[in-house]
């Protein structure tokens, strides 16, 4: 009897089709053996496998290293690593147990790891507890050689490997060839888990979020990801397979066709050009974002600095970090939105207040108005960096004009400071503000008069609108942001903006939703920000249509009184 | 024999990074170096010790430097927390 479940539905998050061999990325279980070692011999064998142990295990940490070099934010999880890995105590205490108590290496290893781990998590310091999982991955690491188990990154030289996982974590990122990953199924995470990033900014299908049925999937099935309907499909039927192989390549078809738009401007068959600019995270994205047609970056996410690290990076390692990427945009625009933490993004480093409600709470500018010395040296950092290209500075989570008030006071402060050291920049750097709380959205007329631009952030807008925590499974289906209330703030928004001849751009999931162009192009806006791998599916419909039109559209919309009205209406539309 | 009395002056405290330069530092030189906090005495050789003794941004330690090279030892290790550490 075959009880397999075939099917499994999870939530997409990057579109496209994989078929191919599953590999299950799991940490490794060791366990205790209990041996007891019954010779001097043995007592010499078991020292020398320990000793090799840390030998491999350094090594393989050096030459992940050197496979890094640009990349200082994993480099610091790595040097932990290796101090760790050779630390004495720990060394001793391992040593101590093989030739006094006559343990076996694993079981020296294990016992010695574990006593520290909950040392560690014993010191109830929100910073050592994440120090503690490091010492778990040296543990990990140790035993995986010591009991020559099987490597992830020794299983993926095979090509076509779809993983598997609980969820992948930013450091394991650092050690997977993506090269050879087609796919992604995870049991957790959603729309903004870090795979979801990953898998997107690479253009690999993948799904998220398919809760425990990814269980039944064993290592080399057979797999089907559809990244966009958020499918996964095990070990399908000749029929399936021959059915996804057309849609696959009907999608990549489509893809290449799209990707021949990229060097067609995104115009309107009435004339009126249109600016797509890229989301983005590093350096990296903003030279692949390129490839899609991107004009620039609409967005750069500051997060992911701070994130997957150890401690605060300096104003040195943040202004290397802007300069790069500053370099890299050829002149175009960059807008650099600072630290937006807090809500569902933690800092192991930073002890954020316990809150009730997070999203509502300690995050974002709050933090930055509160601990200046951090803003400071992130603005200090943006200036400087300034000079190599056209930086613009965004802040997140405005939701009222003194906090714009106070940010800009402190910039000046910074502007002041780098003057008086005849440091170098851009003492007209343009700044803007993300439109994300409805109170901005509502007071945009008065905000204009501070700002030079608005960013609309579509995903916080909608959350705060309709009082719907996205992460919560339980309310996620109230989360629309094609509900009429978040729609006519958006209207707001752009219509002050026009009205006080400032600059208006939209970032979040709408501006890179096909469904939603028409009806913004129609509302007026100009500039849309998202990932870059949408971009050619939005320009493509642009390019189609005329200003004329999507005025139609959007004035009809806005007359339909609930979600589901508007997007049928909308979808409508996008097949004529 | 050297003694003195430091504070530690990165906001994060004595974390990872810092922990990892004092550690290398230490090595560097033939003495031996301990570092009381407390009630409580380890030796600067093992990163697990430093990291369980918590170390916070504002407390006080006292470093204790005994050998041959003990004069460089303490003027480096002076350097490190005077000067280094706030912008580890």
């Amino acid at each position: 009897m075959n009880s397999l479940i075939n099917n499994i539905k999870g939530i997409g998050t990057s579109p496209g089709i994989a078929i191919g061999k599953a590999m299950l990325f799991k940490k490794v279980q060791h366990f205790k053996t209990g041996i007891s070692l019954i010779s001097t011999e043995e007592v010499k064998n078991e020292l020398q496998k320990f000793e090799k142990a840390v030998k491999y295990s350094v090594e393989e940490v050096e030459a992940l290293k050197k496979s890094l070099l640009v990349n200082s934010i994993s480099i610091d999880i790595l040097e932990v690593q290796t101090e760790l890995l050779q630390d004495e105590q720990i060394t001793a205490d391992v040593i101590e147990k093989i030739t006094s108590q006559y343990k076996n290496a694993n079981d020296a290893v294990i016992e010695v790891i574990d006593a520290s781990v909950e040392l560690l998590k014993n010191l109830n310091e929100g910073y050592l507890s994440a120090r503690s999982a490091d010492l778990q991955d040296v543990g990990d690491r140790l035993l995986k050689h010591l009991n020559d188990a099987v490597l992830f990154d020794k299983q993926i030289p095979e090509e076509n490997t779809i993983i598997i996982a609980d969820d992948i974590a930013p450091s394991d990122t650092i050690t997977m060839d993506v090269n050879k990953i087609i796919g992604f199924a995870t049991k957790m995470g959603g729309k903004t888990s870090h795979t979801a990033i990953v898998a997107k900014s690479k253009g690999i299908p993948a799904v998220v979020g398919c809760g425990f049925e990814l269980d039944s999937i064993k290592k080399n099935d057979i797999i089907i990801i559809d990244g966009a309907e958020g499918e996964v499909i095990v070990n399908p039927t000749a029929d399936v397979l021959t059915k996804y192989t057309r849609k696959k390549n009907d999608f990549l078809q489509q893809t290449a066709l799209l990707n021949d738009l990229k060097d067609v401007k995104a115009i309107t068959t009435d004339g009126v050009e249109i600016t797509l600019l890229a989301n983005i995270s590093n350096a990296a994205d903003m030279e692949a974002s390129f490839a899609f047609g991107s004009e620039g970056c609409g967005l750069l996410r500051t997060e992911l600095l701070f994130m997957n690290r150890i401690s605060f990076p300096d104003e040195e390692e943040q202004f290397e970090f802007y300069k790069e990427i500053a370099l890299k945009a050829k002149g175009t625009s960059v807008i650099v939105r600072t630290l937006d933490i807090g809500g569902d993004k933690q800092l192991p480093y930073f002890n954020f207040p316990v809150e009730q409600n997070p999203f509502l709470g300690y995050r974002a500018i709050r933090i930055c108005l509160d601990r200046k010395d951090i803003f400071k040296t992130q603005l200090a950092a943006i200036l400087r960096a300034s000079v190599f290209g056209d930086l613009k500075i965004m802040l997140p989570m405005i939701s009222n004009i003194l906090e714009v008030r106070k940010a800009k006071a402190i910039l000046r402060e910074v502007k002041d400071r780098l003057a008086a050291e005849q440091i170098k920049f851009n003492a007209d750097i343009e700044l803007g503000i993300m439109i994300e709380i409805p109170s901005a959205a509502v007071t945009a007329d008065l905000l204009a008069k501070e700002v030079n631009f608005f960013s609309i952030g579509t995903n916080d807008l909608c959350q705060y609108t309709l009082a719907v925590d996205r992460l919560n499974e339980q309310v996620k289906h109230l989360y629309e942001p094609f509900n009429p209330g978040v729609l006519r703030l958006i209207q707001n928004v752009m219509e002050q903006g026009s009205k006080y001849n400032i600059h208006t751009g939209m970032c979040g999931e709408l501006a890179g939703d096909v469904s939603a162009t028409l009806l913004l192009l129609g509302m007026g806006l100009r500039e849309f920000l998202m990932s870059a791998s949408s971009i050619p599916r939005v320009k493509a419909l642009i390019t189609k249509t005329s200003i004329t039109k999507a005025k139609e559209i959007s004035q009809h919309a806005m007359t339909l009184d609930n979600t589901e009205a508007i997007i049928h209406y909308l979808q409508e539309c996008n097949k004529q | 024999m050297i003694t003195k009395e430091y504070t530690i002056t990165a906001a994060d405290g004595l974390h990872a990074r810092p922990a990892t330069k004092l550690i290398r530092l230490a090595k560097t030189f033939k003495s031996v170096t301990s570092l009381k906090k407390g009630d409580k005495v380890i030796k600067l050789n093992s990163m697990l010790n430093i990291l369980s003794l918590g170390l916070k941004g504002g407390d006080t330690i006292t470093i204790n430097i005994e050998g041959d090279d003990e004069l460089d030892a303490g003027e480096a290790i002076n350097k490190f927390f005077d000067k280094e550490l706030k912008h580890l």
